[in-house]
């Protein structure tokens, strides 16, 4: 049942595999839209990568529904890096060259630390720390969670702690809003807006200018509110230039030789035309494309025409071809209704899948003419949970 | 199949959620749809600005104002500054600012330097149009399982925030709205697989543990067709083997070609009129049933999961259509089977 296949584009001297990716690239960017099994892509690659690769492998996942630890069986390593213990490759039959680690993101208490980082002094970081406004950012909203992961993954990499880092992006209503977010994050820190807002309560003069606008804010929010607001912006203020600078170098690093993306799609209507998107945009920006992994992909044998001529019999005459043949194996295939039975149902099936395989196909062809590199993986028995599982996966697109 | 204490399409507000991938959106555009078709004005809203709800209502791309798309169907797209517009022209009589030239600017900044501004402007709407009965039921595309929370839950966030002031008598009736079970609910898409089961029990646990508001019905969507019982399935085993495809490939060879002669040889080697591919057709009916199989521990975990008494409503995998409008009408005529429409 199982079919892969690696096709690559003539007129291109690409990777030809995601080994030799890996082998070259220090950042693997796994990203796509929601469902499609990019975290389990990313984990699949950063454990075939720590088998067959030498060196240390991280592999950080951002998202918040703490997939990747189920399926490398850790509970609960939050934003601490921690090694995949040997046993577990033992255990699936494999003695790795090199070692695996993984780490999740917590984004409160990587707002923290940045907090810390970029702190100027003590009284500034605790005061930040504890503003209602900084805790409701970081634990409830979400909207943050794009930029601290990519900030993270820069922070990982420039420690030279690791030869190979995967990164799983966020579940972002869109998958390049966590491209924009090291960016937007500096636009906001340096907008006149932000000066405007926090001003009156640093000179307690308003400007004629901006009266109406608060006589209109203190109407809505009330004035606490406002106070709360300026007072968080102008603490943030002061840690203005190491966040900018910092977000600068964060876009560095994703547009930079050393990284590439693996773009994770299946071939569904919607994840397929989102990662076509994504794939253009891309290419567009200038970012290296590794390769196109395409998930839970039908085998071909769905759309072999001897096949299909025998399903419509089946289909369709189910009854004729059992009265025959039932006799002829003997039982418990000699009960002509149930066979009649099982052989529509065989012949109907196929039918009802080789329509989604040949959309499949057709959506495969569509999005193929992008990247250079398509690795395939079939539709699997179960979803993976294990590090196994993982290994076999990455073996399906490893070379 | 029961829909609980108060019908699905009884209430008034229904935020639609799931992991990403699970077709959300396809589920909500079908509730609309039935809900529409039974007699009820429906508005249906995106709120993450994908574009993909008009892809399944199978219309041109959809702006803040309504549009009705079919009878009694009304969809639109939301667009937190243009909430916030006629939140204020509505509520604020200020007409003056509304035409304010860095409005705009200033909008953006405080919606993304207030937290939870944006989210109270889009669940505002939504209770809003509620509160003034402009609609019978508002379906609402909602954002996916790992976000939704903090969008419920903004108006009760913002409520700790902001002791005085407008946005405190705004979100108080919000809250009111959204807390009582009658008129909002929560309707949770998943799929059989272990991934969304999972991101499913635990966000109804957060649903139930961090805000007030009610989950309306679980939606187990893309059911995969069971292909045997059990003595079906025996009769398959028999046929897998080598004779078994012999015969097979030999009768159906003859059935195909239009002779429909049985075939007397007993010992009947390969023959010119023998049907090549049984083989593949027999793998595809053993990779259907070892699909539909691995998906039914998962079924179960979900059925354990749950809490007493949540209705669980289940709508089939659809083979020809995935997508679009017409994926639309046959989700919604499954799901009024399900709810014994």
């Amino acid at each position: 049942m199982a079919s892969r296949s690696i096709t690559e584009r003539s007129d291109v001297v690409a990777p030809a595999t995601i080994e030799q990716l890996c082998s070259a690239k220090e950042v693997v960017v796994s990203t796509g839209s929601g469902g499609v099994g990019k975290t389990t892509t990313a984990a699949a690659i950063g454990a075939s990568a720590a088998t067959h690769l030498g060196g240390k492998v991280l592999v950080l996942t951002v998202d918040p529904a703490k997939r990747l630890a189920n399926a490398l069986g850790l509970e609960r390593f939050g934003n601490v890096e921690t090694q995949v213990p040997a046993e577990a490759f033992t255990s699936a039959g494999v003695q790795p060259e090199g070692e695996l680690w993984a780490a999740m993101l917590d984004t409160k208490q990587s707002w923290d630390d940045l907090v810390r980082l970029h702190a100027p002094d003590a009284a500034t970081r605790d005061a930040i720390l504890v503003n209602p406004l900084y805790q409701n950012i970081t634990g409830k909203f979400v909207q943050s969670h794009d930029y601290v992961a990519m900030e993270r993954l820069y922070e990982i990499h420039t420690s030279g702690r690791y030869d190979l880092i995967v990164v799983d992006t966020p579940p972002t209503r869109n998958a390049v809003d966590f491209l924009d977010a090291p960016d937007r994050m500096a636009d906001f820190f340096s907008s006149r807006l932000l000066r405007w807002l926090i001003t009156p309560y640093r000179s307690r003069l308003v400007s004629f200018a901006s009266k109406p606008f608060y006589s209109v804010a203190d109407r809505i929010l009330g004035t606490q509110f406002l106070e709360d607001i300026a007072e968080f912006f102008m603490l943030f203020q002061t840690m203005y230039d190491g966040f900018v600078e910092r977000a600068r170098a964060v876009t560095t690093l994703l547009g930079g030789p050393q990284t590439t993306f693996v773009v994770v799609s299946t071939l569904e209507v919607a994840p397929a035309r989102e990662a076509e998107f994504f794939l253009k945009l891309l290419g567009e920006r200038g970012y290296h494309v590794g390769a196109l992994v395409l998930n839970k992909v039908l085998p071909e044998l769905f759309l072999d025409r001897d096949a299909t001529t025998v399903a419509k019999t089946l289909a369709h005459h189910s009854a004729e071809v059992a009265a025959d043949v039932g006799a002829r194996i003997g039982p418990p295939a000699d009960d002509e209704r149930l066979l009649t039975t099982v052989l529509g149902e065989v012949g109907e099936s196929f039918l009802n899948y080789q329509v989604v395989a040949r959309r499949e196909a057709e959506q495969r062809a569509e999005l193929a003419r992008i990247p250079q590199l398509t690795a395939t993986v079939p539709y699997f028995d179960d979803d993976i949970h294990s590090l196994g599982g993982l290994l076999r996966l990455g073996e399906r697109i490893w070379s | 199949m029961s829909a609980g204490p108060v019908g699905l399409l009884d209430r008034k507000l229904l935020f639609v959620t799931g992991k990403g991938g699970v077709g959300k959106t396809s589920v909500a555009s079908a509730i609309a749809m039935l809900a529409a078709s039974r007699g009820k004005r429906t508005l249906v809203c995106e709120v993450d600005a994908k574009g993909n709800l008009a892809d399944f209502l199978g219309v041109g791309p959809l702006r803040f104002q309504p549009t009705e798309v079919r009878k009694r169907l009304f969809a639109m797209s939301m667009d937190t500054e243009e909430s916030l517009k006629e939140y204020m022209r509505l509520n604020l009589k200020l007409p003056l600012l509304a035409k304010m030239g860095p409005l705009a600017r200033t909008f953006e900044f405080v919606a993304n330097a207030a937290p939870g501004v944006n989210e109270l402007l889009t669940v505002g709407k939504f209770t809003w149009e509620v509160r003034e009965r402009n609609y019978d039921l508002v379906v609402v595309d909602a954002s996916a399982t790992g976000h939704v929370v903090g969008q419920l839950a903004a108006p009760v966030a913002i409520n700790d925030l902001v002791k005085v002031g407008l946005v405190r008598s705004q979100t108080d009736w919000m809250i009111d709205i959204l807390t009582d079970a009658d008129t909002t609910g929560v309707v949770v898409v998943t799929v059989p697989e272990e991934m969304p089961v999972l991101e499913t029990l635990e966000l109804i646990e957060r649903l139930r543990g961090e805000t007030e508001i009610d989950v309306a019905s679980v939606v187990v969507n893309r059911v995969l067709p069971e292909l045997f019982g059990r003595a079906e399935e025996e009769v398959f085993e028999r046929l897998r083997k080598p004779d078994g495809v012999a015969a097979l490939s030999a009768r159906v060879g003859r059935v195909a070609a239009g002779t429909g002669a049985p075939d007397d040889v007993a010992d009947h080697d390969v023959a010119d009129d023998d049907a090549a591919g049984v083989d593949e057709v027999l793998d595809g009916a053993e990779l259907a049933v070892s699909l539909r199989r691995s998906r039914v521990p998962h079924l179960d975990r979900l059925r354990d999961g749950l809490p007493a008494g949540l209705p669980v409503l289940y709508l089939p995998y659809l083979f020809h259509r995935s997508h679009g409008v017409r994926a639309t009408a046959r989700i919604a005529e499954g799901l009024g089977e399900e709810l014994g429409f």
